[in-house]
């Protein structure tokens, strides 16, 4: 029973994601563009319309370049580092995820506000950037670079020693690196958030591979129906992870 | 070029949880219905189905359900000496966008607000002396109406939701189980409570210790499938744990999708159309009556729509927004202290406590929107306030709303964010570490309120609302003292090795999120100099225009705040069906 129903939920999403989805996807998210509707007389519904993700490309890099992967990919391992728990961010995939987030609508600000006037604001009134988060990540990295050498004699991140990268990364979070025009807090605020997102999100966005970072915590992630584990208190649930996408070992048949 | 379409009428504006309660209960009274919805139509199974909802990614950070600010936002500070700027990111609060609004991804926490919530004035005043209600500038007004007078119509929302829970007062008389502390229930919740995880169990055991008397969570999350007395039929939770912030896709939860729409969407006199931002509502020559609305669809066309009632269903800052771009009401200004449109913009005190144990495992992801456990003591004015410099309070509750781990890793005091030693933590402490969610009220400041911005416009060209808002001594002491409470039944869990309280402090951000329930800015009140909307949320000023939603609101309780406006949305109803539709005009004289 159970094996029959996984199978056919591995089959709609299969099924679903080659027809026309980036379309119907950008429309459905409060994009213009969508055309006005009128319902009446019936409750709407459309067949082969679902909804489904903007799952993320294989193949090579879409967004960074060369000189921007030097930095992100030793960054990233900074933050969520190698070891016996689970894997580093890189390990997971992170940057792939940060690569295919930064070329799509995420990275075109895409749900932000970015209309000016742009006084710098309080703390309290948030992001207060005119960058959308690909322009951020473009222009803040070649300034934390450019930085880095002015402190280390000409050194790139990459060169640092391990505890000097840390050093970095810490003063551009209490924003004590200065970078000229480029904001160290705010870009290490977003760059954070968005390196978590990607050890932490379903796998079909290009990280956590293998759902490795949901096994390191015991996450069983998109696992659909828990009701009999509610009455066995303090019990590990022993379901390995399953993503969106189904997990290793399913039929797609 | 505007075209002039065929009249209605009615014409709701805006199309979530009180939209659809008035088209339903006004379709059913014969009068013809049409809804303008900005966003687009959502169902389960083509926006939400359970092969895709459970995307922390997707919804939670990409926001796929909320209002996209790109198009439409509102501009924030946090007094009248500093410059407005745009909320440019959602944080605190998540506005919903489409067909069921924010329902849609809402916890379906079902509360009532307690008997002297709508005396928040006269009843603290009487208790504790004017100085009290006065403090800090407070702002502080009653309802115009009673418990008493709304309990039907929550018990009507209960019914229409299939609210699972456990009457504590039951036509006066205190049951065991159930909170003490709530006004008489004309009947049982529909539905029994769901079944208890871990935390919210180990919670229960710890505060009945301490001499508490806690009780299971009312919510729309569903114990067993259920059949609301429109025939929507609701299935049984599977405790996914991807809930609030997210859309159910296994009807579960109740949303105008699973307990309304599928009724209101086949009757013949029901009209909606999506992708129709309304622009303002347009009155009569001498302003003293609404003539319809003029709205832009996504194709760019401009269209004025004649209407007999104009109702106000969308959010309370796109209603408020409205008012002030329409001319209804005068707009408050605080240093007179004089009109009404955006004053007692209110918000919610959120405070919490993270449990830390050794060995225990708690599964956090084994989660429904509002499985928990709560304590009630120290909300409203359940305990004696004499001396503590504050009024108000809020609801203490173990809720295991899910495990979603991006947003759900708590880490010990001390923890750096990133790093060897926040991995080695989040390792550690996933699956052994629950919350305890302090829910506080927010009274209304003279300072807090909402206005036209003088700088930036909107995607329309319209000047965007303006959000003035931070929390006072009366918030903060209110924190402290519950979080404190909180604090002690988390340090007395069995098991416990170690706890990180987090009261409310300092000013209000729009950074972290904390909760949508913006209330305020059209209130409710006895008389015109006082508030925007009487009891029966008409407009004081141009009598068929209503105001649904919080913004009625004159501040805002310890509980979530859906029940009590969908309450208010069916007691405002009744009055137009058996009142209004005879002898159109004031409902109550100003």
């Amino acid at each position: 029973m159970d094996v029959k129903r996984l199978n056919r939920r591995g089959l709609l999403i299969g099924g679903a994601l080659i027809g026309s989805a980036g379309a119907a996807a950008a429309l459905r998210d409060g994009q213009l563009g969508a055309p006005p509707r009128e319902y009446g007389g019936t409750m709407p519904w459309t067949e082969g319309a679902a909804d489904v993700p903007p799952i993320a490309e294989p193949g090579g890099f879409r967004f960074f370049t060369d000189a921007e992967r030097a930095f992100i990919e030793p960054a990233i391992d900074r933050l969520i580092p190698p070891d016996s728990h689970g894997p580093s961010a890189s390990q997971a995939d992170v940057h792939v995820f940060l690569d295919r987030q930064l070329a799509g609508p995420f990275g075109r600000g895409d749900h932000f506000f970015l209309g000016g006037p742009w006084p710098k604001g309080t703390p309290e009134q948030g992001y207060q950037s005119r960058l959308s988060p690909a322009q951020l990540y473009r222009t803040t990295i070649p300034a934390i670079e450019s930085y880095v050498g002015h402190q280390f004699q000409g050194a790139t991140f990459k060169q640092l020693s391990l505890p000097r990268q840390d050093q970095m990364l810490k003063e551009l979070e209490s924003g004590k690196a200065a970078l000229g025009e480029a904001d160290g807090q705010v870009f290490f605020t977003m760059f954070l958030q968005n390196v978590l997102e990607g050890y932490f999100s379903d796998p079909i966005y290009g990280g956590n591979k293998d759902m490795a970072a949901w096994k390191m915590i015991g996450f069983p992630g998109a696992h659909y129906d828990y009701r009999e584990w509610v009455p066995r208190h303090g019990q590990r649930v022993p379901f390995p992870p399953v993503s969106i996408k189904g997990r290793p070992g399913w039929s797609e048949a | 070029m505007v075209t002039r379409l065929p009249p209605t009428d009615v014409v709701l504006v805006g199309f979530g949880w009180t939209g659809a309660i008035m088209g339903q209960q006004l379709c059913d009274a014969g009068l013809n219905v049409l809804a303008l919805e900005r966003g687009v139509w959502r169902d389960t199974p083509t926006d939400f189905a359970p092969t895709f909802a459970q995307d922390e990614l997707r919804y939670m950070w990409r926001h796929h359900l909320f209002q996209n600010l790109a198009n439409d936002t509102l501009t924030i500070r946090n007094n009248v000496d500093q410059q407005a700027l745009p909320m440019r990111r959602l944080g605190s609060f998540l506005l919903g966008n489409g067909v069921g609004g924010a329902g849609v991804h809402w916890n379906a926490q079902i509360w009532r607000f307690l008997p002297s919530d709508f005396k928040a004035y006269s009843h603290n005043k009487e208790r504790y002396g004017a100085a009290a209600v006065n403090a800090y500038d407070m702002t502080v007004q009653d309802y115009p109406f009673t418990y008493d007078e709304i309990e039907p119509y929550y018990d009507m929302f209960d019914k229409v939701c299939g609210t699972t829970g456990k009457a504590g007062n039951l036509r006066g008389q205190i049951q065991p189980g159930g909170n003490p502390f709530e006004g008489p229930r004309s009947s049982e919740y529909p539905n029994p409570p769901l079944p208890l995880t871990y935390g919210p169990t180990l919670f229960a055991e710890t505060a009945a210790k301490l001499g508490y008397k806690p009780f299971p969570h009312p919510n729309g999350n569903m114990s067993r499938p259920y059949t609301n007395p429109l025939g929507v039929q609701l299935g049984q939770c599977t405790y996914c744990g991807f809930c609030e912030k997210f859309g159910c896709g296994n009807y579960s939860k109740s949303t105008s999708q699973t307990t309304i729409l599928p009724y209101l969407m086949t009757k013949s006199n029901f009209t909606l159309r999506t992708e129709c931002q309304v622009m303002k509502v347009e009155k009569t020559v001498d302003a003293k009556r609404a003539t319809g609305v003029t709205y832009i669809d996504s194709a760019g066309k401009e269209f004025f729509q004649p209407a007999e009632i104009v109702i106000l269903s969308a959010y309370v800052l796109q209603n408020v927004h409205l008012l002030l771009l329409s001319g209804i009401g005068k707009p408050y200004d605080p240093k007179t202290g004089e009109g009404v449109v955006g004053k007692n913009y209110a918000y919610q005190t959120m405070g919490s406590v993270n449990v830390f144990f050794k060995d225990k495992i708690l599964n956090p992801f084994i989660g429904a929107g509002a499985l928990a456990s709560v304590v009630d003591e120290f909300n409203g004015d359940n305990f004696n306030h004499s001396g503590l410099g504050f009024i108000g309070g809020g609801y203490l509750a173990q809720m295991n709303t899910g495990g979603r781990p991006i947003e759900m890793i708590y880490t010990p005091e001390g923890i750096p964010k990133w790093g060897a030693a926040w991995k080695k933590a989040a390792a550690q402490n996933y699956l052994r570490s629950l919350n305890i969610s302090c829910h506080g009220s927010m009274m209304s400041h003279r300072g807090n309120y909402l206005d036209l911005d003088p700088t930036y416009r909107d995607g329309f060209g319209r000047p965007m609302l303006r959000m003035t808002f931070d929390f006072t001594d009366n918030e903060r002491k209110m924190s402290a003292h519950i979080v404190g409470k909180a604090a002690e039944i988390g340090r007395a869990m069995d098991g416990a090795s170690g706890i990180k309280a987090t009261p409310r402090k300092g000013s209000w951000s729009v950074v972290p999120y904390q909760t949508t329930h913006n209330t305020g800015g059209a209130i409710t009140g006895d008389n015109p100099r006082n508030s925007v909307i009487n009891k029966y949320l008409q407009s004081w000023d141009v009598s068929n225009v209503f105001v649904m939603g919080a913004g009625a609101y004159p501040q805002n309780a310890g509980y979530n705040p859906t029940a009590t406006l969908a309450a208010l949305a069916y007691h405002s109803a009744a009055a137009i069906k058996e009142r209004y539709l005879k002898n159109t005009g004031p409902l109550v004289q100003g």
